[in-house]
């Protein structure tokens, strides 16, 4: 019975972390959003409104010494890695003091040396990179780590995943590749993406695991990916995580979403997972509405206080910039200065 | 005892990764085939797990590289064929060539491309790809024209800590041969008086080197001293020395494998326009194969890119003008 409890209370201890993340990521996206209405923010912004559960649970199952490729709408799993917000906003300001000093934007943001991966636009394009950080980790001797990227199911159409999953395929490679089927890869419908039944189907043709889940709900999002994350630490080679739930925002914040199809709104998946995880801790007394609020406003306090401090920092210098491409000095290509 | 292009190629390879135990290689058929050219043959047997066989994916042999690059590994890629590293431009140009730019991380991986044509190549095993590459910011690209450069410079490559396209020429693998491997060599970067003359200068890189040579040595006999510049990398393009050949000759002709618009030779003589016009005597000149996908038969091949024949020709118009 003891045992029992524990494992109770452990889990319980993982679903309130994982839900103070949402909850972080729900309201810096707010801000984002507000901040962009407000023309405080150069180019566009993109949310993970709707797809926090999915997401910070794939950041909360991995560990110190992992890979994590995550993709736009993945605030909640920046966080769950260990990303302070800080970077978050630093890179939406274009601080010069960010991880990406202003020559990157928005959700283009990573730190290699932590095994935190920066995306490029291209979908899909990441997947093969995590594979060669896993294959140098192999070469190395280093057996008991794992990679997980995340894209959505528009990205499944592309040739870089069908190349990058077959390759973690042949390679046995610890891998867990997380699509967010959120129903549009911008204005597309799944109709118009793939004609298969359910892209989880596809983890068979490249000799995968495959593992489906209701995306919005956090339980059962931790509880995959821990599956997942373990199935691929223990060796059994990629791990192919189909997920299923909406997008509640647009692609970006300059587009209304009023393409999306009223009738899935009330589907059980598209559903708020803030809101649903919100309900699951009242119903198991894990916290109640007072304390609900206090998170909340904590949430608030920290991601006001971190935009306050951002934007008092400095912006890029283009005089004082280093604009060289290569980190090699002697190759740098000369003679542009009169062209 | 002698070497040729492609086992310089091979031999670099193995002293890179004798020497650096951080050094992989990847691609189609490298493993225990050796290499659809055999530049990586028996090195599967000397170095067991470190020269893997690669699905078809060019896409994905670039990303692996990349990742692998992050976590401190100095992979090389074989691509099959140059033209084939079209299917992995997104990766290269997109991702490795701007990672140090975003990150501050650098990118050290080196991209092998069996470039240039051969006698019934055709379109899709021809093509010379340096000035699409060497037209994105965050690549160096490298055109080694001797086998004295093609082993020094690839050892370069790989211990460069940026991403390198090392063009190697197909036609130069079998029919270059040197005495021996060099001991010492200039760095790349540089480029390379191959003759020194008075009356011209012609720049060229890779097999082009060879073409031009071969005209210096036929208008030698008529008493013109032809000047040849090696550009050994294409990028960096090495001005100073190429200004400084104009400055010594009036007339400069460029000469390059790729197609002619805009490009390498467009490059240089952008440059000597801009650094150098008061040093011409002449209109600058260039010649570079035609702007059609390259021919398969023989006849038409020899007529697409420039020849000893097609360059003495377009050099005797220089000296008219």
């Amino acid at each position: 019975m003891v045992q029992v409890v524990d494992e109770v209370s452990v889990f319980r201890d993982t679903y309130l972390k994982a839900y103070r993340g949402m909850l972080l990521a729900r309201v810096l996206d707010d801000k984002f959003a507000s901040l962009y209405r407000a023309g405080k923010i150069h180019g566009g912004v993109f949310l993970g409104r709707g797809q926090e559960a999915l997401s910070a649970a794939c950041g909360y199952c991995l560990r110190k010494g992992d890979i994590f490729a995550p993709l736009i709408r993945d605030a909640a799993g920046r966080i769950a890695f260990g990303e302070p917000i800080i970077e978050a906003i630093r890179t939406y300001l274009g601080s010069s003091l960010g991880i990406m000093r202003g020559r990157e934007g928005n959700v283009h943001r990573g730190n290699p040396k932590n095994g935190y991966l920066p995306m490029i636009s291209h979908l899909g394009a990441m997947i093969s990179v995590v594979n060669g950080r896993l294959l140098a980790d192999r070469f190395k001797g280093q057996r008991t780590t794992v990679g997980l990227s995340t894209i959505g199911e528009g990205a499944t159409s592309t040739g870089s995943f069908h190349e990058a999953i077959n390759q973690a395929a042949v390679e046995k490679l610890p891998l867990i590749l997380v699509v967010a089927n959120n129903q549009y890869a911008y204005s597309t419908p799944n109709e118009r993406q793939f004609a298969c039944e359910d892209l989880v189907d596809r983890a068979l043709g490249y000799g995968v695991e495959g593992h489906s889940v209701q995306g919005n709900d956090l339980n059962k999002c931790l509880q995959v990916l821990q599956q997942a994350v373990g199935r691929a630490r223990e060796g059994f080679g990629p791990q192919l995580v189909v997920a299923k739930l909406l997008r509640l925002c647009g692609h970006g914040e300059h587009d209304d979403a009023s393409y999306v199809d009223p009738r899935l709104k009330s589907e059980a998946f598209a559903q708020d997972c803030i809101k649903l995880a919100e309900e699951s801790m009242l119903r198991e007394r894990w916290a109640d509405r007072t304390q609900l609020d206090i998170w909340r406003q904590q949430a608030i306090m920290e991601v006001e206080e971190t935009v306050a401090r951002v934007q008092r920092e400095p912006a890029p210098d283009p005089y004082g910039a280093e604009w060289q491409a290569l980190s090699t000095p002697r190759m740098i290509d000369g003679g542009h200065e009169n062209i | 005892m002698s070497i040729t292009y492609l086992e310089a190629i091979r031999a670099a390879q193995a002293r890179a990764m004798e020497e650096d135990p951080s050094v992989f290689i990847y691609g189609q058929d490298v493993g225990k085939f050796g290499g659809a050219f055999k530049a990586t043959k028996n090195l599967a047997l000397d170095y067991p797990g470190r020269v893997l066989d690669a699905p078809i994916s060019e896409d994905a042999m670039v990303g692996a590289a990349i990742g692998a690059a992050m976590a401190g590994m100095r992979p090389i890629i074989e691509m099959q064929f140059a033209d084939f590293s079209i299917t992995g431009f997104n990766q290269i140009v997109n991702n490795a060539a701007t990672q140090f730019w975003r990150t501050n991380i650098p990118c050290p991986i080196t991209i092998r491309l069996p470039a240039g044509g051969t006698s019934g190549g055709g379109p899709f095993h021809s093509q010379s790809l340096e000035a699409i590459y060497s037209h994105y910011p965050g690549l160096i690209v490298m055109t080694p024209a001797t086998v004295e450069d093609a082993y020094s410079m690839l050892l370069e490559a790989v211990s460069i800590d940026d991403p390198v396209i090392f063009c190697e020429h197909k036609y130069l693998y079998y029919h270059l041969k040197a005495d021996r491997l060099p001991t010492e060599a200039m760095p790349a970067g540089k480029a390379r008086i191959a003759r020194s003359g008075r009356d011209m200068t012609i720049v060229a890189y890779s097999a082009m080197v060879h073409e031009a040579l071969a005209v210096a040595e036929e208008l030698a006999t008529e008493g013109i001293e032809v000047e040849v510049v090696d550009l050994r990398t294409v990028k960096p393009l090495d001005t100073d020395t190429i200004v400084a050949s104009v400055a010594r000759t009036g007339r400069l002709l460029v000469v390059g494998e790729a197609w002619p618009w805009g490009g390498v030779t467009a490059e240089v003589i952008a440059r000597v326009a801009t650094e150098g016009f008061g040093l011409l005597d002449a209109p600058p000149q260039r010649l570079n194969a035609k702007d059609t996908p390259v021919p398969y038969h023989p006849n038409l091949w020899a007529a697409h890119r420039p020849t000893a024949r097609s360059i003495a020709i377009a050099a005797r118009n220089l000296l008219r003008l």
